[in-house]
């Protein structure tokens, strides 16, 4: 098997554009898709503190109510489809995944890179809806107000069937990679949590994005060619269309939070050098999870006219997967008992996610009860609910993420006292902007209103004060990452000290083929217990430990041979 | 903050309103204090168990079955009877008694319309009878809407080609707000109303007066309720243009004509309002004003002109 000299890495062993732009590497593609969602999140986030500053006085403050009412549904639009679908798969999943698994690349390259491809190219089609008309009506484009507004909505309709084809083809790439894959010695039960929520969310990908891709073809073709699927006035039923884009956007949150979930797992597993508490429990109920989580859609529709019966069922079951997510929890608190906790800025991240995240649950299982849901619905509640889940949860989870595996991806340590300060300043910013949201709900302020009546202007107020607060947390976090590239110190092997196959058997940054030879594995993913010999000279690993067999060596030996464990 | 209402709640209205409370209290402080108890765990671990060693190797722990099956156990146990408590709030919010008083109400975008039995009808001021049970037959004239009377704790959506309801009974006298709960265009956050909630005399003399014969001009300031939310009557602009003094001015639009203000020229503009648009304002009146009665229409054309 051919490496590269030394000194080569994936980064720069091969230069020019089209060697990054036709690249089969699965490095290559998750820095590619990294700089993409993370334009999408700047755009998303521009958005969001435009939409919260309007909301500073009742009235209008900078822009009129078209304008506000476009700018929350494109805010939402890129949030959801064009940044957390596909973010922690598509950028940690492809940079992490195959090297976790001891393999070279993904199962299927070439289908990789025309996953990106088709996500830019869907992104686009669906940003040309801003210079083809109007678009608004939040995200969630409920007909028939959605087929009444102009032609804006086809191109949306197009954009977002295309960009499904990405998330399909992705999650069909990695359950191959993960079955097929693994190299000599990985079973099961020894593969990190990271690799097991992410084959979760593929099988959620693959089962659940066709569902959303015949809705809004089914939209599109309403728009088009006035056929009466869901308006009244043509004799269609709009509660149906709310039952075919839940059916699609609920399992959607699970793949939105199951990669958060298996991120959480590494980082509460290496930064604590312990087992992953109950790792059984969570790597199953991560895939029992991926399945029922298709049975509880009708819990968005409680008010819309479905039946009281389907309603009764539905808030049945979610309570049902409420469970093992705050077992889950329990479980990652657990890990740190009689662990060795390292607070530096990836764990931190974990830490704060078991705050929002748990917020996030605790108010899910409130909007779950029937009686209050008929309050609570389409309030500000349900906007504090989701944006603690989503952005406390899958974005706290991916900035986790993200500085744990920079220094793997980049070869660059960054400033750990910014970050410290960075992390308090999203903490404390998110939860001044999102938590007093609950209690306007709960007062009675409706979502999606770009004026409000004067008495929840104080807590409006106050929410728009954090949104400023997180937004300086979240430019502080892209300044010294961004500076780390140009000026920052070259990272060891193993800064972590983690004993996942990206730490402890390749290069920093990793080679073009991940690996030298094909590793062989004979321990779990955390069995921190039996590596005792790697941290014989402190927490930063500076050896690659490919022997497996507790003999640590440095890249240029060879390998002691074994026979593969299966 | 609600009056009298605590920080989180407004103060319930009507008895279920209060039930549904009971059973949010009960949801919040379970989740608060179990929170309290994750949290104040993880906070301990991460400091009792801060490395001190870099060449520190825990040993893994024997996970306890019982402790595992405690919080499985537990709650499960707690979401069941949240959710059976729910349940039953549930059923009772849907269940309007037999003999309720029925008003029918119609959405559009953006106004209300609220019609009552003995033939009176309403804007933006729902009245009802206090102590009585009232059920509200509600459709959409368009798009999707959603009823919501925040105090009451109903809501339910309001949707075009059929019928959905909500009943409560208003236990104080008072006003409470209604909110359109369901996205529906440019106004949606200005199609505020009230709920009006009168002794049951005060109801039966302001339904008595509202089915006289009124003269025009007072039925067409009425009817003009629903327009509030784009046209002021004192001089400022909104979405559309305010329609002090406009009688007899001359209008440009959009595409260049010209033409004075007259009664035709009203009536146009309420029933057909993209034949002509002011300059300076957006085409997005909704058509759905031509469904007005011609009562309601002479009424409008009346009031508009008597504006100064």
């Amino acid at each position: 098997m051919s490496h590269s000299a030394p000194g080569l890495h994936y980064l720069n062993h091969d230069k020019g554009f089209k060697s990054w732009a036709l690249s089969l590497d699965h490095k290559r593609i998750g820095v590619m898709y990294m700089v993409a969602v993370s334009l999408a999140f700047l755009a998303g986030g521009i958005l969001a503190i435009l939409v919260r500053l309007e909301l500073l006085g009742p009235g209008e403050t900078i822009m009129g109510p078209d304008a506000y009412n476009q700018s929350f549904t494109l805010h939402a639009v890129l949030m959801i489809f064009a940044f957390i679908i596909p973010a922690i798969p598509a950028v940690m999943g492809n940079f992490v995944l195959p090297i976790q698994l001891g393999a070279k690349d993904v199962a299927f390259p070439r289908l990789n890179l025309a996953s990106f491809y088709i996500y830019l190219i869907g992104a686009a089609i669906a940003m040309t809806a801003l210079v083809n008309g109007r678009i608004d009506g939040g995200w969630t484009f409920y007909a028939p107000y959605s087929t009444s507004i102009g032609n804006g909505i086809l191109f949306v309709t197009a954009g977002v069937f295309v960009m499904g084809f990405s998330s399909i083809l992705t999650g069909l790439n990695f359950i191959v990679t993960v079955h097929k894959m693994r190299a000599p010695g990985l079973t099961w039960n020894r593969l990190p949590l990271f690799i097991w929520s992410i084959y979760a969310t593929s099988i959620v990908q693959v089962l659940a994005t066709p569902v959303i891709g015949i809705t809004v073809l089914l939209l599109f073709l309403e728009k088009a060619l006035s056929i009466g699927i869901f308006d009244p006035a043509l004799g269609g039923d709009p509660v149906l269309f709310q039952h075919f884009f839940w059916f699609y956007s609920h399992p959607a949150v699970y793949i939105m939070i199951l990669p958060a979930f298996g991120v959480i797992s590494d980082l509460m597993g290496t930064f604590s050098r312990h087992q992953v508490s109950g790792y059984k429990f969570v790597a199953l109920s991560s895939v029992a999870i991926a399945f029922l989580g298709f049975l509880v859609w009708g819990h968005h529709m409680f008010v819309s006219g479905q039946s009281a019966v389907s309603s009764i069922v539905f808030s049945l079951i979610t309570y049902l997967i409420g469970i093992p997510t705050g077992v889950k929890v329990i479980n990652w608190v657990q890990t740190m008992y009689k662990g060795s906790v390292q607070l530096k800025s990836p764990m931190l991240y974990a830490i704060m996610f078991l705050f929002t995240f748990s917020i996030g649950g605790f108010t899910g299982i409130m909007l779950g009860v029937l009686a209050i849901d008929v309050h609570l619905h389409d309030t500000y509640f349900v906007v504090a609910h989701f944006h603690y889940v989503m952005m406390g949860g899958n974005v706290i989870a991916a900035l986790g993420g993200l500085h744990y595996w920079w220094p793997k991806i980049f070869g660059k340590m960054y400033n750990e006292f910014l970050a410290k300060i960075a992390a308090a300043l999203v903490f404390i910013g998110f939860n001044v902007t999102f938590f007093p949201q609950f209690i306007l709900g709960a007062q009675g302020m409706p979502r999606r209103y770009y004026d409000y009546l004067p008495q929840y202007e104080s807590l409006h107020a106050l929410s728009t004060y954090g949104s400023w607060i997180l937004a300086a947390g979240l430019f502080l976090i892209a300044g010294y990452l961004i500076a780390s590239l140009i000026s920052g110190k070259k990272a060891g092997l193993n800064p972590w000290g983690a004993l996942t196959l990206e730490w402890t058997h390749t290069t920093t940054p990793p080679d073009h083929h991940n690996f030298h030879d094909t590793p062989v594995v004979t321990r779990g993913a955390y069995d921190f217990h039996l590596a005792g010999h790697l941290f014989q000279n402190g927490g930063e690993v500076s050896e690659l430990d490919l022997g497996g067999d507790g003999a640590a060596n440095t890249p240029d030996e060879a390998p002691v041979p074994h026979e593969p464990a299966h | 903050m609600g009056d009298n209402g605590s920080v989180w709640l407004p103060d319930p209205g009507t008895a279920l309103a209060g039930e549904v409370d009971s059973l949010f209290w009960f949801v919040f402080w379970t989740s608060a204090i179990i929170f309290g108890m994750v949290i104040l765990a993880k906070l301990y671990f991460m400091t009792k168990y801060k490395r001190t060693s870099e060449q520190d190797v825990p040993q893994p722990v024997e996970e306890s079955k019982a402790l595992e099956a405690v919080w499985i156990v537990v709650p499960t146990i707690l979401t069941l009877v949240v959710f059976t408590w729910g349940f039953d709030v549930f059923v009772k919010l849907n269940s309007a008694p037999p003999d309720s008083y029925q008003i029918n109400v119609r959405a559009q975008q953006w106004s209300w319309e609220f019609a009552y039995d003995e033939g009176a009808t309403s804007y933006t001021e729902l009245y009802v009878p206090v102590g009585v049970p009232v059920k509200l037959n509600m459709t959409s004239a368009d798009v999707l809407h959603s009823f919501y009377v925040p105090s009451f704790r109903v809501k339910h959506d309001v949707i075009p080609n059929r019928y959905t309801s909500v009943w409560f009974q208003a236990e104080e006298i008072g006003e409470y707000d209604i909110h359109c709960t369901e996205y529906c265009g440019t106004q949606h956050s200005g199609m505020n109303a009230k709920v009006v909630v009168v002794s049951e005399e005060d109801f039966a003399a302001w339904i008595a007066e509202q089915s006289q014969d009124l003269p025009p001009a007072v039925l067409g300031q009425q009817v003009f309720a629903q327009c509030q939310a784009c046209h002021s009557i004192d001089g400022t602009p909104g979405i559309g243009p305010s329609l002090a003094g406009i009688y007899g001015e001359e209008h440009a639009f959009t595409d260049g004509t010209t033409a004075v203000v007259d009664d035709d020229y009203l009536l146009e503009s309420i029933i057909n309002p993209m034949a002509k648009i002011r300059e300076g304002y957006p085409p997005v009146m909704p058509a759905g004003f031509s469904a007005l009665s011609q009562k309601q229409l002479d009424g409008l054309v009346a009031y508009i002109k008597s504006l100064e």
